[in-house]
């Protein structure tokens, strides 16, 4: 399945500066994995070493909040990666 | 006395990190930076075995944590291909890279970083990857000695200053916030509580074997028998093989205490060490007593103290200096740094007995190297 990635800015120094990626897998932990592929040391940034995702980072699949790395994803389908609003 | 003409103090901060650059006679430093703006960077310190690898500790309040590295010394920069992760299954996660020491000079390569929660992590390569030592991560005592991750600091709990004998790469020590200083003559494989002598006093029974809070703790390099550690119920001073730490903050002013988070060794001296006194009364304030912030100096391993304010606010000055936030250069006289959470770099080039501000309005500043290329 291949999935249209969007990024949030504070992940545009992995991808020299690309917001919209394109991306495979059946899960959304596959789309992860491909993306690494591509950016070595982007999924480390999102998800820890438990395969959690990290506490300040959230992932979309179309309109709907993804938190499970096991959820499946569809051919054409919409992943957003973004930071949470937290921070100071 | 060799000169030196290329002296780098690297200042890590909250919102980046620093490069300030100056020639031997430390008359004018010139600031580089920011690197990294917006980053966390929790340590940044350059390899003195071939004075050209920096390795810099980074993570965000967003992104997890990471190791940078460069080998242009600053120029430019690559993340570590593996940064210090904790074994999958383990059910930790490594909150950020907190402190980082080179190896011992008969291993060139070899790097260890402390983590929070407390890990110790070790590369082969110059920082490039990084594997969990494994007789520390996963001693079946460690949640025991360190009390959990609820128990440390208020950024979490931490494992820091890793000090390896020069003369031995096999016997090493660390710190833990909380948990105690902790020793291994296997190069990790072992490891025991180290904290006879040492109190803490924030349990019912402050004469423990472990769950001390050891802030800074520092090894002679000319003398590795010799220990000194500011923890947070005193300074102290150990002389092996006495493995007892002695309570030199004892000899320290009483209206001054003996409380702090840094401590700074003179490189030639294993008789002559540096502190930064804060309140560590009530609830802790951690900031320099009445407002009138000093450095102690001891030339006596600690038998007595001098203080040394000359060029310093005189009062209203509520300073903080965090655990790794004060060195010492290598040049004759010895120069002294120490950087604030208020964002000040204040230097002396007298070892202490004057002091000026070299750099102001930077972010909180979370820890100071000097290092001379």
């Amino acid at each position: 399945m291949t999935v249209e990635v969007r990024l949030a800015g504070l992940l545009h120094t992995y991808t020299a500066g690309a917001a919209t990626l394109r991306a495979s897998g059946t899960t959304l932990g596959g789309v992860l994995t491909d993306l690494d592929r591509q950016f070595p040391g982007i999924r480390f940034r999102i998800v820890d070493e438990q395969d959690r995702m990290r506490r300040h980072m959230r992932c979309f699949l179309n309109n709907d909040d993804a938190r499970d790395l096991a959820t499946p994803v569809n051919s054409g389908d919409q992943v957003y990666i973004v930071g949470a609003l937290s921070g100071g | 006395m060799a000169i030196r003409s290329r002296l780098r103090l690297l200042v890590a901060t909250r919102k980046g990190a620093f490069i300030l650059h100056a020639g031997a006679a430390r008359t004018r430093f010139t600031l580089d930076g920011p690197h990294f703006l917006g980053h966390i960077v929790h340590h940044a310190m350059l390899d003195p075995r071939d004075r050209q690898t920096l390795l810099m500790a980074v993570s965000t309040g967003h992104l997890g944590p990471t190791v940078f590295r460069s080998t242009d010394h600053g120029a430019t920069w690559q993340e570590a291909a593996h940064p210090p992760q904790f074994a999958k299954g383990s059910g930790r996660a490594v909150d950020h890279v907190f402190w980082l020491t080179p190896g011992h000079a008969s291993e060139p390569g070899v790097w260890y970083a402390g983590t929070s929660p407390q890990g110790l992590f070790r590369s082969e390569d110059h920082g490039k990857t990084w594997e969990g030592v494994a007789g520390l991560n996963a001693h079946p005592m460690l949640n025991t000695w360190s009390g959990g991750e609820q128990d440390g600091t208020p950024d979490g709990p931490k494992l820091h200053s890793v000090l390896i004998d020069p003369r031995d790469r096999n016997r090493m020590y660390v710190g833990m916030s909380s948990g105690g200083v902790f020793a291994t003559d296997d190069q990790g494989a072992t490891w025991r509580p180290f904290n006879t002598g040492s109190k803490a006093e924030f349990f019912p029974d402050a004469d423990r074997e472990f769950g001390q809070d050891p802030h800074c703790v520092a090894l002679h390099p000319l003398r590795p028998d010799r220990l000194y550690q500011q923890n947070h119920c005193g300074i102290y001073r150990m002389d092996r093989p006495d493995d007892r730490w002695v309570r030199i903050g004892d000899n320290m002013p009483r209206d001054i205490g003996d409380i702090g988070l840094p401590l700074a060794l003179h490189p030639r001296d294993p008789d002559t060490a540096w502190v930064f006194p804060m309140d560590g009364t009530t609830v802790w304030p951690r900031t320099s007593p009445d407002g009138r912030p000093a450095v102690y100096a001891t030339r006596d391993a600690g038998t007595t103290w001098t203080r040394q304010d000359r060029g310093l606010p005189p009062h209203h000055a509520w300073l903080t200096v965090k655990r790794q936030a004060m060195a010492t250069d290598t040049l004759d006289p010895v120069g002294l740094y120490f950087g604030t959470t208020s964002g000040e770099l204040w230097a002396s080039r007298d070892e202490g007995t004057s002091w000026r501000t070299i750099a102001r309005h930077l972010p909180e500043i979370y820890a100071v190297e000097a290092a001379e290329i």
